[in-house]
């Protein structure tokens, strides 16, 4: 079972990587519902025995984070006919160094943190995706691309509640994951309201508003 | 059961007005289900509180006061919504009352929780239910607006998550412990993993400051509130950021029971202090009066923070002050957006003269340029004197003195901008030409206004006593 998780968990670093280094929006998106799928799986293996609790959050996660919320922003880039390269601020390699530098980071960090029970690649893991997904967000200027960093991050903080996920009880499980669905959905009618306006959805173009 | 209903009740109101077609249905179903709201809470003041869903829910004395402020501002902005939205198409309507309903239920669960996980929820939900009120204009500014906001805060929210789980690592399982439940929590303090706690800390001071708008997470706040209409401006600045102060005051309860308070106040202080110190630069030459409301509640959201890091009496001082402005941000953001409605434009430059346009929101937005300034004999006064002598008492004078110095830079810098929208001649021709004023639209910010003028003299007796136990619990002292 443990090295199952482990396993599993490598994949979830690869598909972070993925997202860096892709250069197509459409491949992003697929790489972070490939990620969903990942941690729907994982939180099934780290959840150990088999339990209402814990198929209900796989599901839940597989429908959400896997099926719905990519189908979602596929729908959106289709519909506002987005040019198809995610236009970084920083080059693909410096992205991807940015990645490693992350991934370093929080292998030093967990290292030093007081134990839990859970499997030990699970808390750099977390990290390494919550930062990665910051970094996602802030060099990229599709606001699709924003999304995608953002779906990262709370996926890096899905990966961290996973230590505590026998603790905490289905009703909080199931409220979290509506949030987050409703959140990209509200996201998503911005983003396709941007395109409207502005006839393409770049943040960068976002700039009226200022001191 | 009322606590449940206090959730409940806006949820299905929500839900029933978004799918109702009948414009006066809807709006009866707003005010009624407002009016019913600050019914049950006034009940909760008045019979003794049982906790519901297992303790997951249980009103305490923040949470009472601040559901309480919550509930009175939403009945005010309910009555105001009702002359604004005469103007507004049918599906704007839909989507508009629909939204702040929702918002009510989110607020409501904030207040009421004592499962930080559900805390949390509920305070994503608050996040979301704002979003389509703000984007009310359908133009591009409220757009990038918008856009700014959902990206901003979702990321805060998204830190206050990793703050839940980590206060959920360093808790650790016992027999009868339930995990994230305040109670337990507080009630097993001693034995929280001290690491783990901090980290904890750390994130939701990040997140939950995120969502109350300290500098420098406040850049979302001034393009948020300067674009959207005023009543949700109202909202927002009354009761988003006071929900996001029952979060982070959470935490800092939890801290303060596990001896951590010390960890916990050099960092409060210093967002308070980085937070007033950029309101005052901001408010000084700002041209938008709708912008200089965003920063003046960065400045009072820095306060908050403030008297929370300084325990003693500039706890107490907080905890008040949560009351103060909330009410005070209700009443400036409606009569200023009659200002701005009458004038056509938020730009100061172009509000001028509104003594002779509209007399009636013109003397109460100069009113409340005193009372949001911290003058006697207004609430803020009272509530901003407890803080700052908190600061004094607890051996801080380098910090009561520069919050001081900073509220003055900011009593001018809002003063210079209010007084000339009122008083100041127009230099074009046309100047809006005197209208009456519609009831809806001044009568709610009036009673805001009498309330303040109110808790500046006179705090009842359960309300004192309901202060000094959030203080005591907040880890200050009542004087």
């Amino acid at each position: 079972m443990r090295s199952l998780a482990e396993g599993l968990l490598l994949l979830v670093i690869l598909t972070d990587f993925a997202v860096l280094s892709m250069s197509r929006l459409s491949a992003c998106i697929r790489a972070v519902a490939a990620q969903g799928l990942l941690l729907g799986v994982l939180s099934l293996v780290v959840e150990g025995a088999w339990s209402v609790h814990g198929i209900g959050l796989a599901f839940g996660t597989v429908t959400v984070k896997a099926v719905l919320l990519p189908w979602f922003l596929r729908w959106a880039i289709r519909e506002a006919s987005v040019r198809r390269e995610v236009e970084p601020l920083v080059g693909y390699m410096a992205s991807l160094l940015l990645g490693a530098g992350a991934l370093v980071v929080s292998f030093a960090v967990a290292a030093r943190l007081p134990a839990t029970e859970s499997p030990p690649l699970l808390v750099p893991v977390a990290l390494a995706t919550l930062i990665i997904g910051l970094v996602v967000l802030i060099t990229r200027t599709k606001a699709v691309s924003q999304v995608v960093g953002y779906l990262m991050l709370e996926n890096g903080i899905y990966v961290f509640g996973l230590t505590q996920s026998r603790r905490v009880p289905f009703l909080v499980d199931a409220g979290v994951l509506l949030d987050v669905f409703v959140g990209v959905f509200v996201m998503g009618i911005v983003l396709f309201h941007i395109n409207r306006e502005f006839d393409s959805i770049s943040a960068t173009q976002l700039s009226e508003l200022k001191e | 059961m009322s606590l449940l209903a206090l959730v409940l009740l806006p949820a299905l109101a929500a839900t029933f007005a978004y799918f109702v077609n009948e414009p006066a249905t809807r709006t009866g179903a707003l005010l009624g289900t407002a009016g019913l709201h600050l019914a049950l809470t006034a009940g909760l003041w008045l019979t003794p509180r049982s906790p519901a869903l297992g303790g997951w829910l249980a009103a305490d004395g923040l949470g009472l006061i601040i559901l309480s402020l919550i509930s009175l501002l939403f009945l005010v902005v309910a009555g105001y919504a009702n002359g604004y939205l005469r103007t507004r198409s049918a599906r704007d309507r839909r989507v508009f009352t629909s939204g702040m309903l929702a918002f009510l239920a989110a607020a409501s669960l904030v207040t009421l929780s004592h499962h930080l996980a559900l805390l949390w929820v509920g305070m994503e939900a608050t996040t979301l239910s704002m979003a389509p009120l703000i984007y009310d204009r359908h133009d591009r500014r409220s757009l990038e607006a918008v856009w700014k906001y959902l990206v901003l805060s979702s990321v805060g929210i998204a830190l206050a998550l990793l703050a839940v789980f980590l206060l959920a690592t360093a808790q650790p399982s016992a027999p009868g412990a339930r995990p994230l439940v305040l109670d337990d929590l507080l009630a097993g303090a001693p034995s929280l993993d001290r690491w783990w706690l901090r980290a904890s800390f750390v994130f939701a001071l990040a997140g939950f400051g995120t969502k109350m708008g300290l500098a420098p997470m406040h850049t979302w706040k001034p393009d948020t509130y300067g674009e959207a209409p005023s009543l949700v401006g109202a909202l927002m600045a009354g009761g988003v950021t006071s929900c996001a102060f029952v979060g982070l005051a959470r935490f800092t309860q939890v801290l303060a029971a596990a001896g951590l308070a010390g960890f916990a106040r050099p960092l409060l202080l210093a967002f308070g202090l980085f937070s007033l110190v950029v309101a005052a630069a901001f408010i000084v030459g700002q041209a938008d009066v709708k912008r200089l409301l965003a920063y003046s509640s960065v400045e009072h959201m820095g306060l908050l923070v403030l008297g929370l890091g300084l325990g003693g009496w500039g706890t107490y001082g907080a905890v008040l002050h949560v009351l103060n402005n909330g009410l005070v941000k209700g009443w400036l953001f409606l009569v200023v957006g009659n200002l701005v409605l009458a004038a056509g434009s938020s730009a100061a430059a172009d509000v001028r003269g509104m003594l002779r346009a509209r007399p009636v929101s013109a003397t109460l937005v100069v009113a409340g340029l005193f009372a949001v300034t911290g003058s006697p004999p207004f609430g803020l006064f009272l509530s901003e004197f407890a803080i700052v002598s908190g600061a004094v008492r607890e051996h801080h004078p380098l910090v009561a003195g520069a919050a001081l110095l900073l509220l003055a830079v900011i009593f001018v810098g809002i003063a210079r901008m209010i007084l000339e929208m009122v008083l100041g001649e127009r230099a074009g021709p046309e100047e809006p030409g005197a209208e009456r004023e519609g009831a809806w639209m001044v009568a709610g910010p009036l009673a805001l206004a009498v309330l303040v003028l109110m808790l500046g003299s006179y705090l009842p007796a359960p309300l004192r006593a309901e202060l000094a136990r959030a203080a005591v619990t907040l880890g200050g002292s009542a004087p």
